[in-house]
C-alpha cells in the first residue's frame, strides 16, 4: 500500500514537473514574438546587416527607428490624435446609447418592451453584410469622415444585453422612492443607477474602447485620407504595404537614412508604439474583461 | 374584481397616453432604437440589391429604382468556378480552426488546474491572456517578421541548417498551417477560462470520494474532472459550429495573396473583392445574403441543439 502510494506521488511529480516545464515554454512562445519586435526595434541597419536576421539582444541600441518615427511631420503624430478621438469621444457615445436603452429595456411593466428587444435581438442573427453597410454609410455621406468609425458600430447588441441583466440585479425599491418624490426616470438614471453600475459601465467601456483601439477595417473601407487613418491602419500600412517612407518623408530625407533606410526597424518600432499602450494596460484590465465573459455566460 | 382594475385603467390610457406616461423611458431608448434601425435595418433594407440589377452610379438609391433579376445573382454565384472553391475553402480553414483549436483551451485548461502554485498559475493565465488583446494588424506584423522570405526568423534557421528559402505567406502547402496555428496562439489562453471557471466550480466532494476510492492524481483527472466539464465542452462545440462559415475574415484578410487565393479564399474576402473593389454590388451581396442565411440556420440549429441537451443556448 506504501509503497504503491510512493510510486503513485512520484509518478505525479514528474508528471508535474513536466506540466511546469510546458506551460513555461508556452508562456515564453507568447512573450517571445513580442521580444522580438521590440528587440527588432532597436538594431541598428549596420548590425543587421553583419549579424542576420534573429538579434535578440543587440550589441548597441539603434534608435533610427524611433527617431524617423517619432520626430515632427511623422503620420503617427494625426494617427494617435484620430484614435484617441475615437476612444474617448466614441466609447463615451457608445456607453451612453448603450445604457440609455439597456436600462428601458430593464423596465419588465412597459408596454413595447417585447417588440424593442426583438428589433435588437434580430440584428444579433442577421445583418445586411459588407456591401449595403457600405452603401448606407457612403449615401449618408460618411465617408472619410471619423464618425464612419463610430456610428455604424454604436450600440453593441451583445454589450446592451448584458448591461440590461445588470439593471435587473438593482433592486426596485431605490428608484421607487426617488420616483414617488417627484423625480423623472431621466433623473433616477442619473443619478441613482449610473453611480450604482460603475461595474459594469467600467466592464462594457473597456469592450468599446479596446475594440476602437483595435479596429482596422473600418479604416480600410471608409477613410480615404492618410491624415484621419487611426494608428492600426498606420501600422498595417507600414507593415503590408511597404509604404515605409511614407511615415515621415521629411526625416527619411536626412543622409543617415536616405541611402540605407532601416524600414525593418521603422516597422517594428510602429508596432512597438502602437502596442504598448495595451501592454501597458491589458494586465490590469484583463479582470474586467474576464467578468464580462462571466456576466454573458449566465443569462436572465 | 379589484384584481382586474389595474388592467382596466391602463388599457384606458390608449397609445397616445401610455407613450405619454412612459415617455421618459421611450426617450431613453429613442437613441439606440435610432441607431438599430439606421445601421442595422437599413443595410437588411440593401439585400433587396441582391434581386436586382443595380447600377453603382445610382448609388443607395438604386436599392428601389434598380429592375428586378430575381434569383439570377445567386445563379451566377452557384454556377461560378469560385462556389466550389471558396466554399471548399472556408470550411476546410474553418475545420481546422476547430479541430486545433478547439481542444487546445480545453487541455491548457486542464494543464493549469494541476498547478499547485497559484502564483504560477496566475502568471502563466495573464501571458496567455496577452494576444486575446493584440491587434490582428500586429499579429500580422509578427507572422510577417517570422515568416518573410528574405528576413524571417524561420527561413533564418532554414537557411543556418542548409535548407532552401520558402516563401511561406505565398506558399499554398504552408499557408493554412500558419492560419491554424496562428489562431490557435491568440485564442488558447482567452478560451481556457470559461474551462477553469467550470473546472472551479466541481464539488470538492467528488475528488475526496475519488481519493478514498484510491484515484490518484491522474485518475481523478479523467473520471472527474473531464466528465465534470463534459456538458460545457460539448455546449461550447455546438455554439463554435454554428461559426463555422466565420473563417477569420480579417486574418485572411490581412495575410492572403492571389498566389494562395487557391487555398484561402473564403466567402468574406470574396464579397470584399467582388463588392468594395470590383463593384459587383448586387452580385457581392448575393453572396453575402447567402453565407448570412446559411449562417442562421446554423446558428439557430445549433442553439436548439444546445437547448435540447439541457443547457442554455446563446439566448
Amino acid at each position: 500500500m506504501t509503497a504503491m502510494k510512493i510510486k503513485t506521488s512520484r509518478s505525479y511529480k514528474v508528471f508535474n514537473a513536466c506540466n511546469i516545464i510546458f506551460l513555461l515554454l508556452l508562456s515564453l512562445s507568447f512573450l517571445l514574438p513580442m521580444i522580438t519586435v521590440v528587440s527588432g526595434s532597436i538594431v541598428g541597419q549596420q548590425e543587421r546587416l553583419e549579424r542576420g536576421a534573429v538579434i535578440l539582444i543587440p550589441h548597441t541600441i539603434d534608435l533610427s527607428g524611433y527617431r524617423i518615427l517619432l520626430s515632427k511631420g511623422s503620420a503617427i503624430y494625426p494617427a494617435y490624435r484620430n484614435t484617441l478621438f475615437l476612444i474617448t469621444v466614441g466609447t463615451f457615445l457608445n456607453l451612453m446609447v448603450t445604457s440609455m436603452m439597456a436600462y428601458t429595456l430593464s423596465k419588465k411593466f412597459l408596454p413595447g418592451r417585447t417588440a424593442m428587444i426583438t428589433t435588437v435581438f434580430i440584428t444579433m442573427l442577421f445583418g445586411g453584410g459588407l456591401v449595403p453597410t457600405y452603401l448606407l454609410v457612403n449615401a449618408l455621406g460618411l465617408i472619410d469622415s471619423l464618425w464612419a468609425l463610430i456610428l455604424p458600430s454604436l450600440v453593441s447588441a451583445w454589450n446592451m444585453l448584458i448591461m440590461r441583466n445588470f439593471f435587473y440585479s438593482i433592486p426596485e425599491s431605490l428608484e421607487e422612492s426617488a420616483l414617488l418624490d417627484g423625480a423623472t426616470p431621466f433623473s433616477v438614471f442619473l443619478k441613482i443607477i449610473l453611480p450604482l453600475s460603475k461595474p459594469v459601465l467600467a466592464t462594457i467601456g473597456m469592450f468599446y474602447a479596446v475594440g476602437h483601439w483595435n479596429a482596422w477595417f473600418p479604416g480600410v473601407i471608409y477613410i480615404n485620407s492618410t491624415d484621419k487613418l487611426p494608428v492600426q491602419n498606420i501600422m498595417r500600412n507600414m507593415i503590408a504595404l511597404y509604404s515605409a517612407a511614407d511615415i515621415n518623408p521629411e526625416a527619411m530625407n536626412d543622409e543617415r537614412y536616405l541611402y540605407n533606410p532601416p524600414i525593418e526597424s521603422l516597422q517594428m518600432a510602429t508596432i512597438v508604439v502602437g502596442t504598448l499602450p495595451i501592454l501597458v494596460i491589458y494586465p490590469f484590465v484583463q479582470k474586467y474583461f474576464v467578468k464580462g465573459i462571466m456576466i454573458g455566460s449566465i443569462k436572465g | 374584481m379589484t384584481v382586474f382594475a389595474p388592467a382596466v385603467r391602463k388599457n384606458k390610457l390608449g397609445f397616445l397616453g401610455t407613450l405619454w406616461k412612459y415617455r421618459f423611458y421611450y426617450w431613453l431608448a429613442l437613441p439606440g432604437l435610432i441607431y438599430f434601425l439606421v445601421f442595422q435595418y437599413g443595410p437588411m433594407a440593401g439585400i433587396l440589391m441582391a434581386f436586382k440589377d443595380f447600377s453603382p452610379l445610382e448609388g443607395y438609391r438604386g436599392i428601389i429604382t434598380g429592375d428586378w433579376v430575381g434569383l439570377a445573382n445567386f445563379e451566377r454565384f452557384c454556377n461560378s468556378y469560385y462556389f466550389w472553391n471558396i466554399m471548399g475553402n472556408t470550411l476546410a480553414i474553418s475545420g481546422l480552426k476547430i479541430l486545433y483549436g478547439f481542444p487546445a483551451p480545453i487541455i491548457l485548461a486542464l494543464l493549469l488546474n494541476e498547478v499547485r502554485s497559484l502564483h504560477f498559475k496566475k502568471t502563466v493565465q495573464t501571458i496567455s491572456y496577452m494576444p486575446h488583446f493584440l491587434s490582428m494588424v500586429v499579429v500580422m506584423g509578427i507572422l510577417r517578421k517570422l515568416f518573410s522570405a528574405d528576413t524571417g526568423y524561420v527561413n533564418y534557421f532554414i537557411k543556418l541548417m542548409g535548407g532552401e528559402e520558402i516563401t511561406f505567406l505565398a506558399d499554398e502547402r504552408y499557408f493554412r498551417g500558419i492560419l491554424v496555428g496562428s489562431t490557435v496562439w491568440q485564442t488558447v489562453g482567452w478560451g481556457s477560462i470559461i474551462y477553469l471557471a467550470a473546472i472551479t466550480g466541481i464539488d470538492p466532494a467528488l475528488y475526496e470520494a475519488a481519493t478514498i476510492d484510491g484515484a490518484n492524481r491522474l485518475q481523478q483527472v479523467f473520471h472527474v474532472t473531464i466528465p465534470s466539464i463534459a456538458n460545457v465542452v460539448v455546449i461550447m462545440l455546438i455554439l463554435r459550429m454554428g461559426q463555422i462559415l466565420n473563417a477569420g475574415f480579417e486574418q485572411i484578410f490581412l495575410l492572403y495573396s492571389p498566389a494562395v487565393y487557391s487555398v484561402a479564399d473564403i466567402i468574406d474576402t470574396y464579397v470584399y473583392r467582388e463588392g468594395l473593389i470590383s463593384m459587383n454590388y448586387e452580385y457581392a451581396t448575393a453572396v453575402g445574403l447567402f453565407k448570412s442565411v446559411v449562417a442562421v440556420i446554423l446558428v439557430l440549429g445549433t442553439n436548439i441543439i444546445a437547448r435540447r441537451l439541457g443547457q442554455e443556448g446563446i439566448w
